[in-house]
């Protein structure tokens, strides 16, 4: 189930595995960290069946060596049916303990099996929340998405299927092969050395199947690529008539595609034939070892019967655990990426300034308290001397020579100096890739910066927990993200305590109010696919009172660029501005209307501020500001 | 359905009938084993006929030998018949996809057409290949053995059909049963993606409010639900092998009952007791496979739906019988046009009534708030959609009347949302003209202001593009949008918002370039900034689907209230920041 935009088979790692041990035992980890008595009731399980079926395969020497061969040999003996319903009763009673144990333990699997991956991907869940900004610019969303479901699709057939079977085959193995010996050592040793032959043609089989399966692994990611590519920019191949060119591409892809599949399945379906002839070749040759031993009185007619039933099922676990081969590769392909998520670097945090109620004290100094005053206090424990001092919550935020790259290498923003007081009002201009984003992305550390310092309120802003250096901004991002749920649950989503009262008031504020009311379920209605049921002015106007509802003192705003109509947009700058009225506010502003009235214009250049002021005094300046406001000509 | 499916066989329908024949062969020469086995141990072992032990043994290794042969080329026809389906189905939804008119592509979505042609087909494959190998062989191995059964003891065969018949029902109760529980579990699954696909689209703003423990909470109440579901669902399905083994066990136990009382009267012989175990054994086991292959056909019954859909989906768009093969100029006229996306199924009109008359040559800038319906009327002039009522001339010939390579390749169109292509810069421009030299290329790109920043990258026109044009700007992309949709020569240029991303100045400098270096062209203009429209012949204000007013900008400005509106909101000449370009 690809997200949309997913590229799952594109520029991820081939199927193959780099470390599998280390995956194993990570997955054996998992399984044992909270299954581990279910595991074992699961082993003991195996083997009980594993033995009750071997006593029903054995039992047949006992029918016909006790109680058929005695009336072959002297018709004249009564009949005498009563040892044998005894002995039948017996092994019901067998038969009936290995259903049972075979039972519980294919529920026990189920548990053990959901139960693990559940807990995977709560572990790749919630370590994903907690991992810092970059990992999402540097993994494709479709891969991410990949890992929770193809590759955690991989552990289901893994601990279900690959990992009891592997276990049942080998208690199967070992205790079929000492009743054998029992039985024949003869006729024994021609069944090893037909297991060596079929072990011999399945590692042939498996190892040109495994070949061809990683080339057609690689050919449908290209195609799949191609169709997207193509199928996503239809309607210009249409504009363009370009319909005749596309069919031949695609014909190229899908023909190489073909060949892959067919070879890599020829060989992967030749398994089955393989190990059955062989089986039944083995069969074979045993069947005639056992026919001249039975006559020169070597074995008994009994025997050479058990020993025929003892051969299948000492063929059978070797071509099960062949067949379970493949899904055993991508298993461990698949527990390397998950594992790769798990062991990302999650977002450090050494902060320890906090965020708290206040109130004023007696002596007019601010005190800590657990009610909600409205008031806001940053509380600072100083090492040096041990003291605690409270400083108000105010929104003055300080860049001071901050210096910052993506990567060391490149560094993206030069020497940025700013300083925003309580309530003003600070807009970017520039083009794209100036760096104005970036700028607004350090002060909530979505980045950490190479040199400088940004202060908030006078405190490093390193040194305050991030979670309430966050909780003291807020975001209005450009492409509006709205969840799974009803537009109060959204908006909600800024203040979870809020009242229902506090909720229309901020849809209010931001002008949302008007078109929420007018929707048959109002503020109920669900919203499912990120709103793709509201207008984008619509979205944009919910992320504002998103915003609203968290009250905080400081803005960060990320005006849209989309060519959203002029009322609609009059309606969502209204609620814009309400909502930065007194408050400090970053805007990377497109807007004429919001540059004009802010307190400071900062125009970017290539990771540069190259020009600062009001608007008037960077019209008179007749600079880049000036070129990018009246459009006449190009610096 | 399946018989539309089927049809997309074609050059493999040969393996596809030799698979299920190889597969037969192969289950009889399995079949013979237990019988000659039967013959082994009577006429062999306790006959003391060695002669007889071999003769009958050599026959047992070419029936393994013949089933070896026929089991691998029915694994080869299998693999041969099933990718080659896929092939197939591939190529013809492809192919039908290409014919595809705008509004065909609208009803289904991107994204939807994609999982068909990708998921949906290797499903159907795997599925393919399933059915032709067991499909056959499981039924027949079924019949086989219990007619091998019946011809050696038609009293304990009885007991097999008895088995056969409760095992039969039981499975499909189960089966039932639990196909119903893992559909309802599907939607949970589905959930469970939407929050990691949210989770990760939305990861700033998650972090920007420290809702991390809130999300992973959610996560897992959804991942709990998954559980749960799949516990019930799956718990179903594990009844299906105890049961399989209480009635595997209770066979063997009532013929070896029966079988040695049968014996011991001289109505059966040890060897064949031990040939209708290993029979009883193959029944069940068909039963079962047969379970199994009814499971996987279901679950991939949806994907072959959709597939066909795909497949059997018309283009509303067709080429007239004797179409007209030229365009004799840029003239556009609309006779009382009406239009409404989905009209069959009672669309409200986008479009109401639009009479146009735009001489060859004119420019023409349109206007209007979204949802005003600008793209739409754009798009009926090279028939990207057909109109419900009156009719669009081009040329003074209804649309409809053209050759539809003919007419499109005479209107170009920069579509709004356009997009480039992986390749090189030159790959990309040629769309608009297969065979276009690198002048021709410099040229168009010059008109559109793209030179300048193209000459300047390292690699110049052979700078390679990634798909869907990520390493290009958007004021980039939509100028090489721009020049290759110049390449085509056209007699008629529409740009629907294709400078949005474009500076002022420049947007200006390239429709300074129109005006004096392709002035023959008829152009439309559709456009948010009212500076690019502004020194439009007419300009088009559009509102709710109708046309609100047509005339000159000062003319508009006087009698327009919206034209009016807009003009004042964007005071001056550049209205906004938009994403200008640094050149």
């Amino acid at each position: 189930m690809p997200g949309p935009g997913s590229r799952n088979t594109l520029g991820r790692p081939g199927p193959k595995a780099q470390n599998p041990g280390k995956s194993f035992k990570r997955i054996m980890g998992y399984i044992f960290k909270d299954y581990g008595t279910h595991y074992a009731w699961v082993i003991v399980c195996i083997i009980t069946s594993v033995l009750c079926n071997l006593q029903g395969t054995l039992f047949m020497k006992e029918l016909i060596d006790k109680y058929i061969t005695p009336y072959l040999l002297d018709p004249n003996t009564l009949p005498n049916f009563e040892p044998l319903a005894k002995a039948i009763f017996r092994v019901a009673c067998i038969y009936a303990v290995g259903i049972v144990a075979s039972f519980v333990q294919a529920r026990l699997l189920i548990k053990i099996t959901q139960g693990t991956m559940q807990s995977m991907r709560n572990d790749l869940f919630q370590k994903m929340e907690k991992l810092p900004i970059k990992y999402f610019d540097t993994h494709t969303h479709g891969d991410i998405m990949s890992i929770y479901t193809n590759d955690i699709d991989t552990m289901r057939q893994m601990i279900s299927m690959s990992i009891p079977q592997c276990f049942n085959s080998a208690i199967t193995i070992v205790s079929v092969f000492i009743s054998m010996i029992f039985l024949s050592w003869q006729m024994t040793i021609v069944t090893v050395v037909m297991v060596g032959v079929m072990l011999f043609c399945t590692g042939f089989a498996a190892k040109n199947s495994g070949k061809h399966f990683v080339r057609q692994q690689k050919q449908l990611g290209t195609v799949n690529g191609f169709i997207e590519e193509m199928i996503t920019g239809q309607k210009v191949v249409k504009v363009f008539c370009h319909e005749e060119a596309g069919k031949k591409a695609f014909d190229e892809l899908n023909n190489e595609l073909y060949d892959a599949a067919s070879k890599a399945n020829t060989y992967a379906n030749a398994l089955g034939p393989i190990n059955a002839q062989l089986g039944n070749l083995s069969y074979v040759l045993c069947a005639i070892t056992g026919g001249a031993l039975a006559l020169t009185g070597n074995v008994s007619v009994g025997s050479v019967a058990s020993f025929l039933s003892l051969n299948k099922s000492f063929n059978m676990p070797i071509s099960q655990v062949a067949q379970q081969f493949n899904s055993i590769i991508m298993a461990m392909a698949g527990a390397e990426r998950i594992f790769g998520l798990m062991d990302e670097e999650p977002e450090t945090d050494e902060g320890y300034v906090t965020l708290v109620n206040a109130k004023k004290g007696a002596d007019g100094k601010l005190e800590e308290t657990l009610e909600h005053t409205g008031m806001w206090a940053w509380k600072h424990f100083h090492k040096a001397d041990g003291t605690t001092d409270y400083k108000p919550l105010e929104g003055n935020v300080v860049f001071d020579g901050v210096d910052f790259g993506y990567t060391d290498e490149k560094m993206v923003l030069h020497d940025i100096v700013l300083e925003a007081k309580p309530g003003q009002k600070i807009a970017f201009v520039g083009s794209t890739g100036a760096g104005k984003t970036t700028i607004t992305n350090l002060i909530n550390r979505f980045y950490d910066i190479q040199d400088g310092k940004i202060r908030y309120d006078g405190i490093n802003v390193n040194k305050i927990v991030k979670a309430d250096l966050r909780r003291s901004l807020g975001m209005v991002l450009q492409e509006t993200c709205l969840f799974t749920g009803t537009i109060s649950d959204n908006i909600r989503f800024g203040k979870l305590s809020a009242t229902d009262e506090e909720v229309i008031a901020a849809a209010k504020l931001a002008n949302a109010d008007e078109f929420i009311s007018k929707l048959p379920d109002g503020y109920n209605t669900m919203l499912t696919g990120n709103g793709a049921n509201l207008s984008q002015g619509q979205r944009q106007l919910l992320a504002i009172a998103r915003a609203a509802i968290a009250d905080p003192p400081v803005l960060i705003l990320d005006e849209a660029t989309s060519s959203i109509d002029t009322r609609t947009e009059r309606i969502v700058q209204e609620g814009m501005d309400k909502l930065m009225n007194g408050r400090t506010s970053f805007v990377i502003a497109h807007r004429l209307s919001t540059v004009r009235n802010a307190d400071c214009i900062m125009v970017m250049e290539q990771g540069r501020i190259v020009e600062r002021g009001t608007h008037d005094e960077l019209i008179n300046l007749k600079g880049r500001y000036y070129t990018l406001y009246t459009g006449n000509s190009i610096a | 359905m399946l018989s539309r499916l089927l049809s997309e066989v074609k050059e493999y329908t040969l393996p596809s009938v030799l698979t299920p024949v190889c597969m037969v062969v192969e289950v009889a020469m399995e079949m013979l084993v237990p019988y000659l086995m039967a013959s082994i141990i009577d006429n062999g072992v306790y006959a003391g006929n060695m002669n007889h032990i071999y003769k009958i043994g050599l026959m047992m290794v070419l029936a393994a030998l013949i089933g070896f042969i026929a089991g691998i080329l029915g694994g080869r026809f299998a693999a041969v018949a099933a990718a080659g389906l896929a092939k197939n189905l591939r190529k013809s939804m492809y192919d039908n996809i290409q014919t595809f008119s705008f509004s065909n592509i609208d009803r289904f979505s991107t994204s939807s057409l994609v999982t068909r042609l990708t998921t949906d087909v290797t499903n159907i494959q795997n599925s393919y290949q399933m059915a032709l190998r067991m499909a056959m062989r499981a039924p027949a191995s079924l019949i086989v053995a219990m007619f091998m059964a019946f011809y050696i003891n038609a009293r304990i065969a009885r007991v097999y059909l008895i088995a056969v018949i409760l095992l039969g029902c039981v499975l499909a109760l189960i089966i039932a049963s639990a196909t119903k529980t893992f559909r309802e579990a599907f939607p949970k699954y589905d959930a469970l993606n939407e929050s990691v696909q949210e989770n990760v689209s939305a990861i700033r703003v998650v972090k920007a409010y420290v809702r991390e423990n809130e999300q992973i909470g959610r996560f897992q109440k959804a991942s709990r639900a998954i559980y749960d579901i799949f516990v019930k669902a799956e718990g179903k399905v594990v009844l299906n092998s105890p049961i399989m083994m209480l009635t595997v066990y209770t066979c063997i136990l009532t013929i070896s009952w029966l079988g040695a009382r049968m014996i011991s009267v001289g109505d059966l012989s040890t060897g064949e007791l031990m040939s209708l175990l290993a029979y009883c054994m193959n029944i069940l086991m068909s039963l079962m496979m047969l379970s199994m292959i009814f499971v996987m056909l279901t679950m991939s019954a949806a994907s072959a739906e959709r597939i066909v859909e795909v497949l059997d989906e018309v283009t509303d768009l067709r080429n007239p019988e004797h179409p007209v093969w030229e365009v004799k100029d840029g003239s556009v006229s609309f006779q009382d046009v009406s239009f409404a996306y989905n009209y069959e199924k009672g669309g409200k009109p986008v479009l109401e009534h639009i009479n146009l008359d735009i001489k060859s040559g004119e420019v023409i800038g349109i206007m209007g708030a979204t949802g005003s319906s600008k793209s739409t009327l754009v798009s009926l002039i090279s028939r990207l959609y057909d109109v419900n009522e009156g009719s669009v001339s081009v040329g003074g010939v209804d649309v409809r009347d053209y050759d539809l390579e003919v007419l499109r390749n005479s209107v170009s169109v920069v579509l709004q949302k356009n997009q480039l292509f992986s390749g090189s810069i030159l790959d990309n421009l040629r769309w608009g003209k297969e065979d276009a030299t690198e002048e021709e290329c410099k040229k168009a790109c010059e008109m559109a202001c793209a030179d300048e920043f193209i000459s300047r990258m390292p690699d110049g026109y052979n700078t390679h593009i990634e798909q869907g044009g990520t390493n290009v700007s958007g004021g980039q992309k939509q100028r090489l949008c721009i020049a290759r949709a110049l390449l085509k020569n056209p007699k008629i240029l529409i740009l629907d918002d294709s400078t949005s991303a474009v500076d002022t100045a420049t947007d200006a400098k390239i429709r300074e370039a129109f005006r004096t270096q392709i002035p023959g062209v008829t152009k439309f203009i559709i456009a948010q900034r009212i500076s690019s429209i502004s020194d439009a012949d007419r300009i088009i204000v559009l509102d709710n689907g109708k046309v609100n007013g047509i005339g000159t900008h000062e003319e508009l400005l006087k009698t327009n209230e919206i034209y009016r509106e807009v003009y004042e909101s964007q005071t001056g000449g550049a209205g906004d920041f938009d994403e200008t370009e640094v050149d």
